[in-house]
């Protein structure tokens, strides 16, 4: 029995081996929403409520399931407690396999400056730099200067970007001071970050899988990873690797590990961390050497040796791996969004296309956990090709109801920099200055979208018509996109549209099925996957087209110029006030005046026959005033909360 | 009589003079008349209704129905009245107030009328009202829905009681025309004093939202006689018909954007009484697996969930066309699809009020389900109820008789009904909701369903009452009550399903209810109690 305190992904694979799986669930998922590792586990079993710090992250609750179920091993996934120490000794003491490194191995690399110290004395390249403790900003503006800028300020317990800051003068050194305590400085180029998957048994052998350039990311946090790097030669690779495996012998490290390298242009690299635990961006390293992590992972927790030698490694091919998030691209490349996944279909009738993902349709994407809805992985035998493969597991991805990255992401695999291979960490602010903006059209894609807007709209009106029998063939349409209008004209010939934009024909095909999320078309002989994902009878069209969604308006000629006659709104903000919809008593006030609330943010929550009912805020604003308190009854339409 | 022996001289005075030339004057007179009709008001009072946001009674008719189908009649008609001047020739107009007849909305007939408020405000007048009898007399007799779309100030006061006589002739029709064809009504001006009424006895009345009114007396008169001062808006205006007093169903940002609706909205609609539902061509599968619906019924049964979703979930193509979206929202109704064929939906909306029954929503749902009895569309209801919202201001304002509504529209239908329980089914709700018991034809429950007297707390403090080990006893009776299984051993439910097949297992029952018949016995008409 292993029981399994991530998301699904390893459970698929851990469980057709024969092995009872149990997953540890917390009890909001089995109530309104079973994940789906609870389906393809053997036995699910409950470790406590949804915040995380009761559930994943209580080692009592986990010690508890253990004990109920009798499982002989832990698999940590990723996050939570995976690079615990204190959980990895709990379970030793209990006799329970901890799927990963011992805890000699975790604490001595979880320490920034332990583990910098190992790596020297293994002769691992190491950032010139402090590597110990600065006591107070005046020191930090010191050994910063010695050094020279820009320098990166790291706190020594904390991965996955968190405690990391950049300096760029001794202004901003000394204004970090304050938080300075217990960290060091490292030199931070503009520089890549690549991470280098080890796999050590415990009987000293070690290997290396290649590397991982995850320099695309936003907020430190990778979005957009490949494997192999564009940028490494067999020498710098070889090199790397021999390093990481050293450090790994160092520490008696066994089981599956990553070690982290900040490279410069001139392909000098040094040791930033080992994060010991398997990473989330995995599968691209297991798509080109064709190993199995998960499986090698329980194989050494195990005892067994490791089957491969450093020769049996290979690069095959080229994976991408994309991180697709419930977040809103258009804010700071990704504020979280939360909803219900209304529609969901993940792009797998595609070949070469791997989707990691612990959500099905339904599913709600809630807030405590991570916004992050899959990892989609694609493979191919050269980079060209994967990147194709990934737009077209991007476009056919059919995701509704809560807002996601996909428009970024679109974007990215398809940026002329990303394509050409000159990544680094500052590749999104770098080439989105002013923020992300979502895909911008040419005159070609413009007309393309018009064309497919005019095609559907008349495709859906047929369909309307087939009461009449004698069906139109010609259409005069006028369609609005960015406020600017284009006068089209339309012609069909079964399920091929010819539409006439500014004189330019464009020729439109396809199955025109108006119930499918997927709208798979050819335009001028160019096959496309568009979606639609807004259609109403008064004309109003929104489509994804290369991962942006826009919004048209398309009408007949007639209703056009008659539009011209409609009265301009504005609209009525009703947004910032809040009365109860219904009588009943107010169970609790969760903001007071002065704070600041998000939209959708819960305000307050009334009781009324017995049940909850969760107020929030219908737009981002400071709460002007309150006018309710726990325990008070209200009736229906009272003033509840009002926003500035 | 004199007027005869006028109407002679008059005619013969008119062959002496333009003998020669006769034919071609009567066809300059057609002419010239049918270019006055085409104009309604004149140039400068159609600039004015463009101005005010608002497409003139012909534009109204040119985007409503397919192109060129619109057949006019009475083009002709002037009115009769001879006094305060209205006898003189600039104060007639071809058409009248009104301009009439009938056309398609994609091929299907429909007899329309559309009041012109460039016409002397689009006043009633006698030949206003003959004209709208006329139309809708014969689309009585041919069977296919009127659509009025109304735009006028009211009486022609200047014709007095003939114009209180052409609003009763009108009112009348629409009595009889209720539950032959399907008549629908978009107030896209004001639609004041009597005049409210018609659309009252319509089937469905939509508004434009700013630019529509409908109250029995205007701002004016209520300040005078109750000394309250509103706002035409406030009033009368779409959001208060739509959200507070019932009386409009769904209102639209403009002209433009109300009239495509309505073509969208009239693709659901039968022709007639005699006319099956619609089927239109579906992409939808029908045997469509909808796996999102298994886990959407939380399983703490406090916490609500959006019944919209799980309509959305089923329906063809996602595609709803809510009734009364904004008023009584503890109740979903409107149109849908499945497998192509139009069916009413019916919904407890656990997210508002927690899907209680109150006046309003049994009010809402019960002319909604009597509608769709009428016109032959099946009704499937979906179950989420805890019971009847309790409260002095619910039973002071009738809730008893007000609730008897739901469930006389209910017990009375004929049409296919189709429930599934989702979760909650409570009390008398229950029996509401299209249960078995009223002749449900295919009755489901989900396995979160529970169909018992009440909630379980509830129930155990009076059967233990004074008893201790209240927490035991209520877990026996969660176990024993909180679940399917006490109405599907008694055959109150057909079965239990999964709910994610929920969209193929209904399309099945429709296909075989095609063919129900049922009939009440024998009456004059039923008593509902109103």
């Amino acid at each position: 029995r292993t029981i399994s305190t991530s998301s699904c992904l390893e459970l698929i694979r851990a469980g057709p081996r024969g092995r009872h799986v149990v997953a540890a669930i917390p009890p909001a998922a089995p109530s309104s929403n079973p994940p789906v590792h609870v389906k393809v586990a053997d036995e699910a079993v409950c470790v406590g409520p949804a915040p995380t710090s009761k559930s994943y992250l209580n080692m009592d609750a986990i010690m508890n399931a253990i004990k109920q179920t009798g499982a002989q091993a832990v698999h940590p996934g990723y996050g939570f407690l995976s690079e615990n120490k204190e959980f990895a000794k709990r379970l030793a003491a209990e006799g329970v396999t901890f799927i990963g490194p011992d805890t000699h191995a975790i604490q001595a690399m979880g320490d920034k400056i332990e583990s910098k110290l190992i790596a020297k004395a293994a002769k691992v390249n190491t950032i010139p730099g402090f590597d110990g403790v600065v006591k107070d900003a005046k020191e930090a503006v010191k050994i910063a200067g010695e050094i020279g800028y820009p320098v990166m300020i790291k706190a020594s317990a904390g991965g996955g970007g968190k405690g990391m800051r950049i300096a760029w003068n001794d202004e901003e050194t000394s204004d970090m001071g304050f938080f300075l305590s217990g960290h060091i400085s490292d030199i931070c180029a503009n520089g890549f970050c690549w991470c280098l998957q080890v796999l050590a048994d415990k009987h000293g052998n070690a290997l290396w899988l290649n590397e991982r350039e995850c320099s695309i990311q936003r907020r430190n946090q990778k979005v957009v990873e490949e494997a192999p790097s564009t940028f490494l030669d067999p020498d710098t690779r070889r090199a790397m690797g021999e390093q990481a495996v050293s450090l790994a012998n160092a520490v008696k490290y066994s089981s599956a590990g990553t070690v982290e390298f900040l490279v410069d242009s001139k392909k000098n690299f040094y040791f930033l961390e080992m994060n010991t635990r398997l990473q989330v961006e995995h599968p691209i390293t297991e798509c080109i050497t064709g190993l199995d992590l998960v499986q090698q992972m329980i194989r050494i927790a195990k005892g067994y040796k490791l089957q491969h030698k450093q020769s049996d490694i290979p690069i095959n091919g080229w994976a991408v791996e994309s991180r697709v998030y419930a977040e809103d691209p258009y804010k700071s490349f990704g504020l979280p969004s939360i909803g219900r996944l209304s529609q969901y279909q993940e792009p797998l009738d595609l070949p070469n296309v791997r989707v990691d993902s612990g959500i099905q349709e339904g599913s709600d994407i809630s807030i405590y956990y991570d916004p992050m809805i899959s990892k989609l992985v694609t493979y191919g035998k050269t980079r060209e090709e994967a990147l194709k493969k990934m737009e077209d597991a991007l476009d056919n991805y059919v995701i509704r109801g809560v807002t996601h990255n996909i428009p970024l992401l679109r974007e990215i695999i398809v940026h002329p920099r990303f394509v050409s291979g000159v990544i680094s960490t500052k590749f999104l602010p770098e080439v989105y200055p002013d923020g992300f903006k979502g895909h911008m059209l040419t005159a070609g894609e413009r007309r393309e979208l018009l064309a497919t807007a005019a095609a559907l709209y008349v495709a859906a009106q047929l369909r309307s018509q087939k009461f009449l029998g004698d069906l139109s063939r010609q259409w005069e349409l006028c369609v609005e996109l960015d406020k600017s209008v284009h006068m089209l004209g339309v012609s069909r010939s079964g399920n091929n549209y010819t539409v006439e934009i500014d004189g330019e024909k464009v020729e439109v095909s396809g199955e025109w099925n108006l119930a499918s999320a997927l709208l798979p078309i050819t335009i001028n002989g160019k096959h496309r996957t568009l979606q639609c994902l807004l259609r109403t009878a008064a004309g109003e069209i929104s489509l994804q087209y290369l991962g942006t969604s826009f919004k048209l308006r398309v009408l007949s000629k007639l209703a056009a110029s008659l539009s011209k006659h409609m009265p301009e709104k504005v609209p009525e903000d009703t947004s910032s006030i809040l009365r109860s919809p219904m009588p009943g008593s107010v169970v609790a006030v969760s903001v007071k005046p002065g704070d600041n609330v998000a939209e959708g943010q819960e305000i307050c929550v009334i009781e009324a026959m017995k049940m909850q009912n969760s107020m929030t805020a219908a737009k981002t604003a400071k709460v002007k005033s309150v006018h309710c308190k726990a325990g008070d009854t209200v009736g229906e339409g009272d003033l509840l909360v009002e926003l500035e | 009589p004199d007027h005869l022996r006028f109407i002679r001289s008059y005619v013969s005075l008119q062959n002496a003079r333009c003998y020669s030339v006769k034919h071609l004057s009567v066809q300059e007179r057609i002419e010239k008349k049918r270019k006055a009709a085409l104009t309604g008001g004149g140039q400068l009072r159609i600039a004015a209704q463009h101005k005010r946001g608002k497409l003139t009674a012909r534009e109204r008719l040119e985007l409503l129905l397919d192109p060129d189908s619109f057949v006019e009649c009475d083009m002709f008609v002037e009115h009769r009245c001879s006094d305060f001047g209205m006898e003189a020739d600039h104060n007639k107009y071809p058409g009248d107030s009104v301009v009439t007849g009938q056309g398609r909305i994609n091929g299907r007939l429909v007899y329309v009328f559309s009041q012109d408020f460039t016409v002397f405000g689009g006043s009633l007048s006698g030949a206003h009202a003959q004209k709208v009898c006329k139309i809708m007399d014969q689309a009585m007799m041919v069977g296919a829905p009127v659509i009025g779309l109304n735009d006028s100030g009211g009486a022609r006061i200047q014709e007095g009681v003939e114009s209180l006589a052409g609003y009763a002739d009108i009112f009348l029709r629409n009595v009889m025309a209720s539950g032959v064809v399907p008549q629908i009504s978009l107030i896209m001006g004001p639609c004041a004093g009597g005049a409210v009424y018609s659309p009252a006895l319509t089937d469905f009345t939509f508004m434009v939202k700013d630019t529509s009114y409908l109250f029995i007396t205007g701002p004016d008169v209520v300040k005078s006689v109750t000394n309250e001062d509103v706002t035409q808006e406030e009033l009368g205006g779409a959001k208060t018909h739509t959200t507070v007093s019932g009386v409009a169903h769904r209102a639209f940002e403009n002209d433009v954007d109300a009239l495509l609706n309505l073509r969208d909205f009239f693709n659901f609609l039968p022709l007639s009484n005699k006319d099956p539902a619609p089927v239109t061509e579906c992409h939808d599968p029908r045997d469509r697996p909808v796996p999102g619906l298994d886990t959407i019924v939380p399983f703490e049964s406090t916490k609500a969930y959006d019944m919209l979703d799980i309509v959305h979930g089923i329906v063809d193509e996602r595609e709803f066309f809510e009734i009364m979206p904004n008023y009584a929202k503890n109740i979903v109704v409107g149109f849908a699809r499945m497998n192509g064929r139009t069916v009413g939906i019916v919904g407890n909306q656990p997210k508002v009020a927690s899907g209680c029954l109150d006046i309003n929503s049994s009010v809402k749902g019960a002319r909604f389900v009597r509608f769709c009895d009428a016109f032959n569309i099946p009704i499937i209801t979906f179950v989420d109820v805890p019971g009847f919202l309790p409260g002095t201001a619910q039973e002071y304002g009738g809730i008893i008789r007000h609730g008897a509504k739901l469930l006389y529209a209910f017990a009375e239908a004929t049409i296919p009904k189709i429930t599934v329980i989702t979760r909650k089914a409570y009390g008398g709700a229950y029996d509401v909701m299209s249960s078995k018991h009223l002749r449900g034809d295919v009755n489901y429950a989900w396995p979160s369903a529970e169909v018992a007297v009440m909630g379980a707390k509830g129930a155990v403090q009076i059967i233990f009452r004074g008893k201790e080990n209240q927490a035991e006893a209520e877990a026996e009776y969660v176990e024993k009550f909180a679940n399917p299984f006490p109405a599907a051993v008694r055959g109150f439910v057909d079965d239990i399903i999964q709910p994610s097949t929920t969209r193929k297992r209904i399309c099945r029952d429709l296909e075989v209810l095609a063919s129900k018949k049922q009939t009440n016995p024998w009456k004059k008409h039923a008593n509902i109690p109103l």
